[in-house]
């Protein structure tokens, strides 16, 4: 069934009898060529490049909860392409792109909207450090801008630009970036992936790896033992326990990142202002509520809810920003569990267990790499070689010393 | 959350930082013949396990002291704590 | 009828408020909601997407209906429950969301395009063309949606936080957390009794129940009395525990003067962390509706609100009324109102065995099917047994049961447990710990069992933390039995609401359902159940049998989603706690702060310090003006500036030199007394961390310096390897940064104004060379350290004095120097000056680089260990050929550009071509032209090179020729003479 305003009238003229199941819940197949473990934002993408486009059949996604349980249900729904490395930003920006032609690849209406990013800074320093990063930016054809004070407080008239404790010098602007409808991403994916005969199994949680002298044959599940030559793991957040079944130790902790949503407004912010003088970023749901976030707990969890403290700092970041939304109430709070690396970049790569391959640390940044890492992973699942933009998020850059630190907070997760 | 500090009594979590686990205190050899290898797992390489963990908290807005604290991860209940030098100490066979 | 006989409100005085510009009266005890009721109104909004008229559903904060903006200018506030909203004088409120009038809103057209807009109609359309969606499609969709409207100006109120501790936490002061919290308190713990509510009472204040025979109220008016002669019990009303956080601490908002016209100059509301070694959850139930046809017309209500409007505010805005419900306590509406004087038409019981409790009609085993009424409800349509009817009436009391408020219990991810006999979901053992629930929050419904209840969980909260508790006696009161028929909603052709905030109906979780949106996620997340500003307090319970009934699975397995904070919302003000504005941060000043004002001294933040930028004089009119004044003033003669922000560490013990040699990558420990040596720390993964000087004081006494940003993180990192890493190692360390001022004395001038101030200490370069310190007195007496180290390149000093000292230093200096020209310079000149001898900053130091990029390669022992010395040897550090250079326009007047990428003349510019960044650049008052530091690939072998630094963010880019990284005297002659 292919969607449109046409269908959606047509259906509404016949009482709306005609719709049907976004995907199917078939049960699992003893073999497939391709095993998908955690069906989130990424496995749900790479599941659906591999079949859209390297041709792969026989791929199942096993989802030890419901489709789109990942981090993909619980972030602040940012999609964005400015980052300062090389061994990231190519990245993101072929991420961007595949954005930009989501919905009429998936044909489902993910809500991406460029409405853009601005990254506020306060010191000549900070300002330097952005210039560096939107030239990067510039460089790798994902297009920036830098704005003065006088431009920011036109763009955005809302913010403390008059009384702040670090007032605002400027920002850099990613005018293509923006936001998407989180949980529509992951239904986009997986309806599409469906479609082109995905099986994708919920409630079905892997619970060790079948390994042979060190290859891979398959994974056992709460569902049963299912064989496959090829399994790739994209559960962030819980990679370190997935993966400690296959007996590997992981270059990652596992921590909460809260977010948090006001009731709905009225339009009251544009785009995406993130605070550089303080953990708060926001931005405005099509719905008008204000979604906001700020930094993580900062200790190792996999309770998916964080403590006050973290909260009452964001507020804090938030009203001094902009204090224009004092009076906007927050609605609800929730914590992720998130894969903190240790240089803060993410993990694309084969493991030493052949066969088996992982994709995680996706920190806090994993919304907006959900189509590229979908990518990526697939093609390094069809064609055991990394893709292009991919090609420096190997396991084995710790140990040799090529870290993707944008940060420059070094081996210490809650830092970056 | 409250820290147990075994000098302080319970104290806000606020109070403290959180470097991570404790088997940072572990530092390698570094005259080892594996000395690079050894220090790449020490450095990179963590258990995070969900459930108990030992991990390394610093009293930085109270006295300086860093603790091990010993936590559950998924249910954020703290087990104990202890001066992350008596640790330290009896690594290195001495009496704190 | 409108105001009813009786009722908790105060006649004797009368309170004027408005809504939508026309004035009513109320009496002091009203809520918006009820003193509206009682003038005979009944619409008070419009819906979220149809725009269908709507009215006051509920009688406490699980209201989805009765929105609206309260107040008026900067205190504006969207989204306000009237029936929260505690009445007082010229009270001003707003309906919302509707255009041009709350009685006509030309949007409600999209109530007939309601076909259309299904439960995620919007997935599957708006994608053609693909630029619409920004440029049409979705600035509709943002026009159309949100409720309230922000005022978009600063919030002018004042807002607190503050902690408290406890032996008990009793959330809610319904019947049960009353006798909680006196069992707690006549016990002798430490009790607070949280209320959302502005009276105590809970659901003792909306019935008619007796206690002891008479008036449940008169009950509750003795306890507050008694209540005020326990000490060890805090009583906190208008106060909402709204989230259960790790080891017993709760937040809570207490909404201090919301209910006063103006707040004045106190507080508005505050936060309350309140730490709780036990809390009793006696949070009561809310009732929830039967979802049944065009059931969201003005004047349904539930039947429980019903019944507290009229009982405690003596309020109902018709005459006649009708009550649906499918168990007992629907029954209750219609007796009590029939008892004010209400004609009730008819109550229809879903139950065919049925029977009425006194002189009305009962409709048994019957349904509402529809409703008619534009504005408001006029009658209602009944089936039974008998065949269909319409009955008359204004408004109708719905009863489809109670859910336990169990939230604050699921906080911790607990799942609720389905229990069939009460028909609703109750708190699960696994809650937070430390919390015990209580009463209706339990599922204890009658008012003895809630009594009895609350008392039973104060008495076994408190027995685990060793306190006994002796039963109280508590008063007689019903204890009629839980009696209800499982009946959800009525199956029809038309659309039923299940969430009246979020527009969905039965249909749309049908719509879920036929495309496998089962999971309750999935239904919630698609529909949007439960995702409105009330979060689905009357709707969830509903939305999960109506799915459970599609998938044939039960309630239980069908499951909740997961509860989390807040329980209801709470304002960023208060969250933030009123630091607003300049107050966000801390502010740290350096000793001679006040004095750099007096010099009219421009001042920037650097992390938490405000340090003086620059000192403008008279006639200046241009920034670059003084800074080139001060940075030439301190080549040519000396310049003062206060340094003290770089942290400063005291480092002592026999084992002192041992544990800096492996803190920094060189040797510390061959340093002499009365030495100084700059200083590199690595991290333990190799990459440069922070630099400094070590000066040595005495064999087993050094004092070691940080830069400003790394103060607090080195001093962490150091305590890191003294307790953690060498604990048998003889050391001790404080952090001395805010004990000592520290003031730069540096230009060619410098040994003679400081010799003006030492007191007969011999700066003679013999005696006192570069690199050198001592401990020394000053001006007189006072104890000083002087260090002789450079970072501008000239022959300088830093002189540190006790912090109360630092300005009167500062004053003495610029007074013995006047005829040197001393002048005073900022951060500014610093970097220039700094910039122009190459020395790494932050900029530099910035946490990517090594120690070799840095130039500083042959620093690493090699001899020894430090931290981070094996893994700087790693092939990707080793390997980086990044180096620091310094960078010069090859045309005249050129400009360097900080943030600039350097590319080979005639390279592609690509990022992955990139060769570097420039890092710093100024205008070098010495070199009269401007200048830069940069990373270049390979830079120290390319020195006279021509490279292009592009800047294509800002458009252009710039010829440079990559000269060596130091700009004035290379040789470094000035610091040594």
């Amino acid at each position: 069934m292919r969607f449109s305003g046409f269908r959606i009238v047509a259906e509404a003229l016949k009482g709306h009898t005609g719709w049907r199941p976004l995907w199917r819940d078939p049960e699992p197949q003893p073999a497939y060529d391709y095993v998908i473990v955690g069906g989130g934002g990424h496995g749900l993408a790479t599941a659906y490049y591999l079949a859209s486009r390297f041709g792969a059949a026989r791929i199942a996604v096993l989802e030890k909860g419901w489709l789109g349980s990942g981090n993909v249900a619980r972030n602040t729904t940012i999609i964005r392409s400015n980052y300062l490395l090389a061994g990231n930003e190519p990245f993101y920006e072929f991420s961007m792109k595949l954005w930009e032609g989501l919905e009429q690849d998936l044909n489902f209406n993910a809500m991406v909207s460029q409405r853009g990013i601005i990254n506020l800074f306060h010191t000549d320093a900070q300002r330097d450090a952005f210039r560096r990063r939107g030239n990067a930016m510039m460089l790798a054809g994902a297009g920036a801008r830098l704005l003065d004070a006088d431009e920011v407080r036109r763009m955005a008239p809302f913010l403390n630009h008059d009384n702040a404790r670090f007032p605002i010098r400027g920002g850099l602007m990613q005018p293509r970036a923006g936001t998407a409808r989180h949980d529509g991403v992951a239904w986009g994916y997986a309806r599409a992936a469906a479609r082109l005969g995905v099986d994708l199994i919920q409630n079905c949680e892997v619970t060790g790896f079948r390994i042979d002298n060190g290859r891979l044959r398959g994974v056992e599940t709460t569902r049963g033992s299912i064989a496959a030559g090829t399994v790739g793991v994209a559960v962030a957040g819980s990679s370190s326990r997935v993966m400690a079944q296959a007996g590997l130790r992981l270059p990652i902790e596992s921590h909460v990142l809260q977010a948090f949503v006001t009731e709905g407004l009225k339009p009251t912010i544009p785009g995406v202002i993130t605070f550089g003088a303080g953990h708060f970023y926001i931005s405005q749901s099509d719905k008008g509520g204000l979604v906001f976030g700020g930094d993580i707990d900062g200790y190792n969890s996999y309770a998916q809810r964080g403590g006050l403290p973290v909260v009452e700092d964001v507020a804090e970041g938030g009203m001094a920003l902009m204090p224009v939304i004092g009076r906007a109430r927050l609605l609800r709070m929730w914590g992720g569990v998130v894969d903190m690396s240790m240089d803060g970049s993410p993990i694309i790569d084969r493991t030493p267990v052949d066969g088996l391959y992982l994709n995680g640390g996706w920190c806090y940044g994993g919304f907006k790499a959900t189509p590229a890492s979908g990518y990526a992973f697939a093609h390094l699942l069809a064609t055991g070689e990394p893709h292009e933009t991919a090609r420096a998020y190997r396991l084995d850059r710790f140990a040799r010393g090529y870290v993707i630190d944008e940060r420059g907070a070094g081996a210490q997760p809650n830092l970056h | 959350m409250l820290i147990p500090h075994p000098l302080l009594g319970p104290r806000d979590a606020q109070e403290f930082v959180c470097l991570g686990d404790a088997r940072l205190i572990e530092r390698p050899d570094p005259a080892a013949a594996d000395a690079e290898a050894a220090f790449c797992d020490y450095v990179f390489l963590r258990d995070n396990p969900a459930g108990v963990h030992r991990e390394l908290w610093f009293h930085e807005h109270g006295d300086r002291s860093w603790l091990v604290v010993t936590r559950d991860t998924v249910t954020h209940a703290v087990l104990g704590a202890e001066l992350a030098r008596d640790v330290a100490l009896a690594r290195v066979g001495r009496a704190p | 009828m409108t105001r009813l006989a009786g009722g908790l409100i105060d006649r004797t005085q009368t309170v004027t408020f408005t809504f939508d510009g026309t004035r009513y009266q109320g009496h002091p005890g009203d809520t918006l909601a009820s003193a509206l009721l009682a003038a005979g109104v009944r619409l008070m909004g419009r819906s979220f997407k149809y725009h269908r008229p709507r009215g006051v559903f509920a009688a406490g904060s699980e209201e989805p209906n009765a929105l609206v903006e309260l107040g008026s200018g900067a205190r504006r506030e969207p989204n306000s429950r009237a029936t929260t909203v505690e009445l007082h004088e010229g009270l001003e409120a707003h309906s919302q969301n509707r255009w041009p009038a709350l009685s006509f809103d030309a949007l409600a057209v999209n109530d007939l395009l309601a076909p259309f807009f299904t439960a995620g109609f919007y997935y599957k359309t708006f994608m053609w063309p693909k630029a619409f969606w920004e440029r049409l499609y979705e600035p509709l969709i943002r026009r159309a949606a949100g409720l309230g409207r922000l005022s978009m100006q600063a919030d002018p109120d004042a807002y607190d936080k503050g902690f408290l501790h406890c032996d008990l936490l009793v959330v809610g002061a319904g019947p049960s957390g009353l006798a909680a919290a006196l069992t707690a308190a006549r016990a002798g713990a430490r009790v607070i009794l949280a209320e959302e509510d502005f009276r105590l009472g809970g659901r003792l204040l909306a019935e008619t129940g007796t206690l002891d025979g008479a008036p449940a109220v008169d009950w509750v008016t003795a306890l507050e009395a008694a209540f005020a002669d326990l000490p060890n019990l805090r009583v906190m009303r208008r106060t909402t525990v709204f989230g259960v956080f790790d080891h017993g601490v709760y937040g809570a908002v207490e909404r201090v003067a919301d209910h006063r016209r103006d707040p004045g100059e106190g507080v508005r509301q505050t936060l309350w962390r309140i730490t709780a070694r036990r809390a009793v959850l006696a949070a009561g139930a809310t009732e929830r509706p039967i979802a049944f046809a065009d059931n969201d017309r003005p004047g349904i209500m539930l039947a429980g609100a019903m019944r507290a409007y009229a009982n405690r505010w003596a309020a109902c805005p018709v005459d006649t009324i009708a009550v649906y419900t499918n168990n007992d306590d629907g029954h209750r509406t219609a007796v009590d109102l029939l008892a004010r004087g209400v004609q009730v038409a008819a109550v229809i019981d879903a139950r065919a065995e049925a029977t009425a409790r006194g002189d009305y009609r009962v409709i048994a085993g019957g349904a509402v099917t529809g409703t008619r009424g534009r504005l408001g409800l006029s009658a209602i349509e009944v089936r039974s047994d008998r065949g269909a009817e319409r009955i008359a009436c204004g408004a109708l009391g719905v009863s489809g049961g109670w859910n336990p408020n169990l939230h604050l219990a699921s906080h911790h991810r607990g799942r609720p447990l389905w229990d069939e006999t009460l028909q609703t979901f109750l708190p699960d053992a696994h809650g937070p710990a430390g919390l015990v629930p209580a009463g209706a929050a339990a599922g204890a419904f009658s008012t003895a069992a809630a009594l009895s209840s609350g008392a039973a969980a104060a008495t076994r909260a408190l027995g685990e933390i060793g306190i006994d508790a002796a039963p109280c006696a508590l008063p007689e009161a019903e204890a009629a039995p839980w009696r209800i028929a499982p009946v959800f909603h009525v199956p029809g052709r038309k659309r039923a609401w299940v969430d009246f905030q979020n527009e969905v109906t039965v249909k749309d979780i049908a719509l879920a359902h036929a495309e496998n949106m089962r999971p309750v996620e999935h239904l919630k997340r698609y529909t949007t159940l439960g995702m409105g500003t009330d979060q689905g307090k009357t709707a969830n319970v509903t939305g999960l049998a109506v799915m459970a009934e599609l998938t044939g699975r039960t309630i239980g397995e069908t499951g909740t989603t997961v509860f989390r904070p807040p329980y209801t919302p709470v304002s960023l003000s208060v969250l933030g706690g009123g630091d607003t504005g300049p107050y966000f941060r801390p502010r740290r000043l350096p000793p001679t702060h006040r004095w750099a004002e007096a010099q009219g001294a421009v001042f920037v933040e650097v992390g938490q310090w405000m340090r003086a930028q620059y000192f403008p004089r008279p006639g200046e009119t241009h920034w670059r003006q003084a800074v080139d004044r001060e940075a030439a003033a301190v080549r040519s003669a000396v310049g003062l500036c206060d340094v003290t922000t770089l942290g400063k560490i005291d480092v002592q013990g026999a084992d002192a030199a041992a544990f800096l040699d492996r803190l920094y990558c060189n040797t510390l420990s061959t340093l002499k007394v009365g030495r100084v040596r700059y200083g590199l720390m690595l991290r333990e993964d190799g990459f440069a961390y922070d630099d400094g000087t070590a000066a040595r004081f005495a064999d087993d006494h050094y004092v070691v310096t940080t830069t400003t940003a790394n103060a607090g993180l080195v001093y962490r990192n150091m305590e890191f390897a003294r307790q953690c890493l060498w604990p048998e190692l003889d050391v001790q360390i404080v952090s001395t940064t805010d004990a000592w001022a520290q003031i730069a004395v540096a230009g060619p001038k410098a040994r003679t104004l400081l010799a003006r101030i030492v007191d007969g200490f011999d700066l003679d370069n013999a005696a006192f060379p570069f690199m050198a310190c001592s401990a020394l007195t000053v001006c007189g007496g006072l104890r000083a350290r002087l260090f002789r180290i450079s970072f501008s390149g000239e022959l300088a000093y830093e002189i540190a004095v006790p912090a109360r000292y630092g300005q009167a230093l500062m004053e003495r200096l610029m007074a013995r120097g006047a005829d040197l020209g001393v002048t005073p310079y900022g951060t500014e000149a610093l970097s220039v000056l700094r910039i122009e001898k190459g020395h790494a900053a932050g900029a530099e130091l910035n946490g990517q680089t090594t120690a070799a990029m840095l130039g500083l390669g042959r620093m690493v022992s090699q001899k020894k260990d430090a931290i981070g010395a094996v893994m700087s040897r790693r092939e990707g550090l080793a390997g980086d050929a990044g180096r620091l250079v310094g960078l010069r326009p090859v045309e005249d007047g050129g400009a360097v550009v900080g943030g600039a990428h350097l590319f080979a003349e005639g390279a592609a510019r690509t990022l992955a071509g990139s060769e570097g960044w420039i890092t710093s650049s100024c205008h070098s008052p010495h070199v009269g032209a401007a200048i830069g530091l940069g990373f270049l690939e390979r830079g120290d072998a390319r020195m006279g090179e021509v490279v292009v630094a592009a800047n294509p963010l800002e458009g252009g880019s710039a010829r440079l020729r990559v000269v060596p990284a130091c700009f004035v005297d290379p040789e470094g002659g000035r610091l040594r003479d």
